[in-house]
């Protein structure tokens, strides 16, 4: 069990300021019934993140990355195994209480962006508000303020469909944030981006982690993206197989810059 | 989550597809404008019965002279000679009766100058313009002096007047023979129009029932009463006096059958009202068919639209919305659907009626608890049909609809 030393290892290394985990699973089993066959998604797989942490969760397809992370974001209810998030064992919640635990403490971000069609950018980060009754002149406020916060600034009233890859998933991620949650989970953010987006895409999320102390489980298939995370956890058939900081973090601001801009487009979106 | 904004979700899903939606809110227009239409058309003609019988006379109770045999088949009343005068004097004397007329009837040819008119000819006494409200326009009624006379005089309805005297000419005090034998026009009656039976009252002349019996019709028994009980209320004990009154002094043993048919036209307005009143409901509910039409039609393309938008209720679940806020949303647009098309239905409705009643002439009526009625009714649809596809969407999972494509 050397996996098991190395991990508290790394727990005392990563949060030694805070006392209760923000998420901890323990023996996290998955299985889908298809009937016939019963795919075991998720083996047992247990895993404490502390708050402000950066993890990048990798692996091959199929091993139940996104499976893990619905368990996560409280979209899906494990088979088997304990997972407490704050403190608070999340398995035993009603629906209602999980649809809550998504509307105010974690936002989602997927990979194929997820936003309302023929719906404006204000409109699609308003989503969170409207299932916490945040009254509509306040809403419209928040949601303006989240997408100056991701860089899209004077987009607010563009739909999806006239804005690139990168703008809808900051759109998205702006969703995600308007709720001030303090879990980020993302499923492949960047597997539908070129490269520059990506780290266009990675520098947000650095920043959040680091500004706001935002907690981030990222899903990804390149290791060029968990470069920028804190800690990566690899998972295989179900199984964590190995977890363990990342050395030389790469930071994005300072990446960007470095990066060739010869695909140079309109990037209103970037921060100094 | 606040209500208006659900409303304005909805209402902004539905201008989304506007072909579509105004397709689907046609059903319930259809069906919403029909039920509309057919209870406004009987309403109307239901009123104006009750008007006409009203114009009948004061509640009228009439007792005609004739049998009903065991196959109910009307004998007439010319078969009958029981009924009398003293038979009308003594109904009069019944408490719940304020008035009462003999009546005889017949009809001839009658002339003035070269012109000639072949018209009905009634005999009764001065109550029954009364009991028929119908006041004499020029000259004068006769009085009961005329009557005990037999006075050969006549008041002429407006038809009569028309086919008589030319339009320049005052009949009052004017000599017209009826039958040969000379009578004296002392007034016009005021025009009735056509009775609710169809025929026209004002073609007729009225005579002192003495005169008619007489020198007419060579009869001394007298064909009906024309009585008017003290109110409405009154009518139905009135008769039942009536008829054992009758029996008592015609002696009628008691298997045998009355000589004699007692009516109210009341009574008659009741029977018409009834079955008016259930012919509307037949025509309202099969008109309400096409409302349940129109509710499947919501109901199928609600289905279609959670299909559609399976992503949306994904993402919506995602960011938090409870299984009941996606139900709320669904059949908010469902009932927002039907209750726009139910309101568009009651305008559709009212402007049906009002082009049925001057396009065909017929009266028509809408009822105000109609048009409530019908918006809550669509609303119903809305919320009975709107509810699976609700439920559906609400029911969904948040992973599989995210995944869907
Ligand atoms: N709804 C489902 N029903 C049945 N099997 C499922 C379902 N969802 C996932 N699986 C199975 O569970 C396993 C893990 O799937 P998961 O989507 O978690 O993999 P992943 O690591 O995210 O892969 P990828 O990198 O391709 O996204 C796979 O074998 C998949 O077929
Ligand atoms: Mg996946």
């Amino acid at each position: 069990m050397a996996e098991k030393l190395a991990q508290s290892d790394l727990v005392m290394e990563s949060g030694p300021e805070a006392g209760t985990p923000m998420i901890r699973v323990e023996n996290l089993h998955k299985t889908y019934d298809l009937g016939e066959v019963q795919v075991h998604a998720l083996r047992g797989v247990s895993l404490t993140v502390y708050s402000g942490e950066f993890v990048a969760i990798m692996g091959a397809s199929g091993s139940g990355k996104s499976t893990f992370m619905n368990l996560l974001g409280c979209l899906d209810r494990p088979t088997r195994g304990r997972y407490l998030l704050e403190g608070q064992d999340v398995s035993e919640l009603t629906k209602v209480e999980l649809a809550k635990i998504r509307n105010r403490r974690i936002g989602f971000v997927f990979q194929g962006f997820n936003l309302l069609p023929r719906t404006s950018a204000v409109e699609n980060v308003e989503l969170p508000l409207i299932y916490s009754s945040v009254p509509h002149l306040e809403r419209v406020e928040r949601a303006k303020a989240s997408l100056r916060s991701v860089g899209l600034e004077g987009r607010e009233d563009h739909h999806p469909a006239q804005l690139s890859g990168g703008q809808q998933q900051r759109v998205a991620i702006a969703r995600a944030l308007v709720n001030n949650p303090s879990i980020v989970v993302a499923d492949e953010p960047t597997g539908n981006l070129d490269s520059r987006t990506s780290v266009e895409i990675m520098e947000i999320f650095q920043r959040l982690n680091e500004e706001k102390g935002i907690t981030i489980l990222l899903v990804t298939h390149e290791s060029d993206i968990a470069r920028f995370a804190k800690r990566v956890v690899l998972f295989r058939d179900g199984k964590i197989r190995r977890d363990s900081l990342v050395e030389g973090r790469v930071d994005a601001a300072q990446a960007l810059i470095s990066l060739p801009g010869i695909d140079e487009d309109e990037d209103d979106g970037e921060e100094s | 989550m606040d209500y208006s904004a659900v409303f304005r979700v909805a209402l902004r899903a539905l201008t989304r597809n506007k072909m579509r939606t105004a397709l689907t809110m046609l059903g319930i227009i259809i069906g919403v404008g029909a039920v509309i239409c057919t209870v406004a058309i009987g309403e109307g003609a239901s009123n104006q019965v009750q008007e006409q019988i009203r114009s009948l006379g004061d509640n009228i109770v009439f007792v005609s002279a004739g049998s009903v045999n065991s196959h109910g088949v009307h004998m007439g009343s010319a078969a009958t000679k029981t009924l009398t005068a003293d038979d009308a004097k003594a109904i009069g004397q019944i408490p719940f009766i304020k008035e009462e007329s003999p009546g005889v009837g017949t009809s001839g040819q009658i002339v003035y100058g070269d012109q000639n008119w072949y018209t009905h000819i009634r005999g009764v006494s001065p109550a029954y313009l009364d009991i028929r409200r119908w006041p004499v326009t020029e000259g004068s009624p006769f009085s009961n002096h005329d009557v005990a006379a037999a006075a050969n005089v006549a008041l002429i309805g407006t038809t009569v007047m028309q086919n008589l005297f030319p339009a320049n000419e005052d009949p009052v005090g004017k000599m017209i023979r009826v039958q040969n034998l000379p009578f004296r026009v002392i007034g016009v009656l005021q025009s009735k129009g056509q009775s609710p039976f169809g025929q026209d009252e004002d073609d007729t002349i009225i005579c002192p029932y003495t005169t008619v019996q007489k020198k007419l019709a060579g009869i001394s028994w007298i064909q009906f009463v024309m009585a008017s009980a003290i109110s409405t209320p009154a009518i139905p004990p009135s008769e039942q006096q009536i008829e054992g009154l009758l029996r008592q002094r015609h002696h009628l043993r008691p298997d045998e059958d009355d000589d004699f048919i007692i009516r109210s036209p009341n009574d008659l307005a009741n029977a018409q009202a009834q079955s008016g009143r259930i012919l509307t409901l037949l025509l309202a509910s099969i008109a309400s068919v096409s409302l349940l039409v129109g509710g499947i039609g919501i109901m199928n393309i609600m289905l279609v639209s959670v299909t559609e938008r399976t992503r949306e209720i994904g993402v919506r679940m995602a960011v938090g919305a409870t299984e009941e806020d996606v139900q709320l949303q669904f059949l908010s647009e469902a009932v927002v659907l039907s209750m726009l098309g139910g309101a568009m239905g009651v305008v559709m409705g009212v402007i049906g009626s009002i082009l049925v009643s001057s396009m065909l002439r017929w009266p028509t009526l809408v009822p105000p608890e109609a048009i409530v009625i019908a918006v809550f009714f669509s609303a119903g649809v809305g919320v009975f049909f709107g509810y699976y596809p609700a439920r559906k969407a609400a029911h969904l999972d948040p992973i599989e609809a995210l995944r869907y494509e």
